[in-house]
């Protein structure tokens, strides 16, 4: 129990983040899927929720979209409760999938949606911003995935909502398709919109969010900037045959190095990334008989961090 | 080309009313665009009404189109409120329609009373088309036509009880089944063509208290006989659409 009145979220105020999350568990049966979570989302960016199948993103995301009711924690959107009915035209939201009667046309059900609000934008233009102009005609269930997708998109911004939550927007779109959400997502952010979206895509979330949140059994694992989570440190890759002795390179390298096999092949240096890092691990790779293939030195990715933070095991 | 669009937050939910209408033009043409539908609404209760007003299949007393008529009208409240609506909401619930539509500025209450007027726009459709078929195979009606507008509005109160209580608790599938079930054993059992006279004695007690044969009686009471307030029937509807709108309004599951 939260024991002092100064320890609750803040209620209705204009300055509350986007989302607020304290503390908050959801459990279906005997399964938590969220399990005592908090994060909190800020005004006017894009914030990325990141977790390996059955983190727990859908299920917070749809208590924040007040489909769901928590059961502990408290929850803010918007600095009000999720059940909150003015939230409804303040919010905008798009489902993993579905939502829209099959047989509806794309254009039909877009201006159903525009006409719920009262300055929604031009569902035409929108629909062109997406690529659907060609298919305001077309029945929704005789759009492709993707297509279905950014209509989906597009019902959840019509309304000119102060946030937005996707829950995968990009999931199963081809190349052409995410770069049209991507611009989308940047042009509300530069908007002044708050975005809050799930992925599963560690390269969407490093372009597109300012801030990303992974979480893993309900809980958040990690959380800032993409350039925070991924540090400043740098990494030398290479690849060569599997099980060579890295002992004597590490004696070979700055203090503070380090040097790992992983996967079974590939190699990462980790560390100060100086020039004469590079000719040192090449001249090892000689002395051991070796050639170092696909030699690249780069930032460590969320990719790395995320498989670090939630391990590589399938699930 | 790319057109200029301002994403700058402007919220705000239009007026109920126009929503509503939204909505409700939305489900009227959804209705009315579905082949399925269309032979449930108007393509079976014409040709029953031809079928049964020519061919010597029902013995009754006068022209046969003044007792079939009615029985057809009651017919087609039936189909849209009750086995159209309930179809339509059950697959509406399984493809994530309704949970959409819940994060929409449009209210709970807004999109029932879109529905409702969704249905009854259909159902003016259906009088009109019926009327007229009728009136060409030379029907005379009587009555006064007030009675006829509670009868169809409490019909349809009481059929759409009855859809949504399926529709909110069965899956898509089920409800489809239901639905189609129900709809053939009242056509069957309502006296809609066949005079429930035909009956066992016993048993026209409890199908009097049946919705489509409170309707059916009702409409014919009024429209056959130019009788007055069909009392009995109003309240038999009348308490179907308080009980089934009651229960389903408890045990109706949005997703």
């Amino acid at each position: 129990m939260p024991d002092a009145a100064n320890t609750r979220l803040a209620e209705g105020a204009d300055g509350a983040p986007a989302v607020e999350v304290r503390d908050l568990v959801k459990r279906y049966g005997r399964t938590t899927a969220v399990d005592g979570l908090t994060l909190s989302c800020a005004r006017g960016r894009v914030t990325a929720i990141l977790g390996p199948n059955g983190a727990g993103k859908t299920s917070t995301i749809e208590i924040c979209e007040g489909f769901r009711q928590a059961d502990g924690g408290e929850v803010r959107v918007l600095g009000l409760a999720p059940s909150d009915r003015s939230l409804k035209a303040r919010v905008g939201v798009m489902l993993q999938a579905g939502g829209v009667p099959p047989a509806m046309r794309a254009g039909e059900w877009l201006r159903l949606m525009a006409r719920f609000h009262a300055h929604p934008l031009d569902p035409a233009a929108l629909l062109d911003r997406l690529g659907l102009a060609e298919h305001a005609r077309t029945p929704y269930r005789r759009l492709s995935g993707g297509q279905q997708q950014r209509l989906s998109l597009a019902g959840a911004i019509v309304g000119r909502p102060e946030l937005v939550f996707l829950d995968e927007p990009t999931a199963g779109l081809d190349p052409q398709a995410r770069y049209a959400c991507w611009d989308v997502v940047t042009g509300l952010r530069e908007a002044g919109v708050s975005v809050v979206l799930t992925t599963h895509y560690m390269d969407e979330a490093e372009k597109i969010a300012d801030q990303v949140i992974i979480i893993d059994h309900g809980r958040v694992v990690a959380a800032g900037t993409p350039a925070t989570l991924t540090g400043a440190e740098r990494q030398l890759r290479f690849r060569a045959r599997p099980g060579l002795n890295l002992d004597e390179l590490l004696s070979a390298l700055p203090q503070g190095s380090a040097a790992k096999e992983s996967p079974a092949g590939h190699y990462i240096i980790e560390g100060q990334v100086a020039p004469g890092l590079l000719a040192t691990v090449t001249a090892w790779c000689a002395s051991e008989g070796v050639t170092a293939e696909d030699l690249s030195i780069e930032r460590r990715t969320l990719e790395d961090v995320f498989l670090e933070l939630t391990g590589r095991e399938l699930r | 080309m790319t057109s200029t669009l301002d994403f700058a937050p402007r919220p705000g939910a239009a007026p109920l009313p126009r929503m509503v209408l939204a909505q409700a033009g939305a489900e009227m043409r959804a209705m009315l665009r579905n082949g399925e539908q269309l032979l449930l609404t108007l393509i079976i209760p014409v040709l029953l009404l031809v079928g049964f007003s020519r061919a010597p299949l029902i013995s009754v007393t006068g022209p046969r189109v003044d007792f079939v008529a009615p029985g057809v009208l009651a017919l087609a409240v039936m189909s849209t409120a009750f086995t159209g609506q309930a179809i339509a909401t059950g697959f509406e619930r399984r493809y994530g329609v309704l949970k959409r539509l819940g994060a929409s500025p449009l209210s709970r209450p807004g999109l029932m009373l879109a529905k409702t007027a969704a249905v009854l726009g259909v159902e003016v459709i259906q009088v009109a088309v019926i009327c007229a078929v009728a009136l060409a195979m030379g029907w005379s009606p009587h009555g006064d036509p007030l009675w006829i507008a509670l009868l169809i509005v409490l019909g349809t109160a009481a059929f759409s009880g009855l859809g949504l209580l399926i529709a909110g608790t069965l899956r898509a599938e089920a409800t489809l089944a239901a639905a189609n079930l129900v709809y053939l054993v009242l056509l069957g059992l309502g006296g809609v063509v066949f005079p429930i006279a035909r009956f066992p004695e016993g048993i026209q007690p409890i199908l009097e208290l049946l919705p489509i044969t409170a309707l059916t009686n009702g409409m014919r009471s009024v429209l056959a006989s130019g009788g007055g307030f069909p009392a009995g029937p109003v309240l038999v509807l009348l308490v179907w659409a308080v009980v089934t709108l009651g229960v389903a309004g408890r045990t109706f599951r949005w997703e």
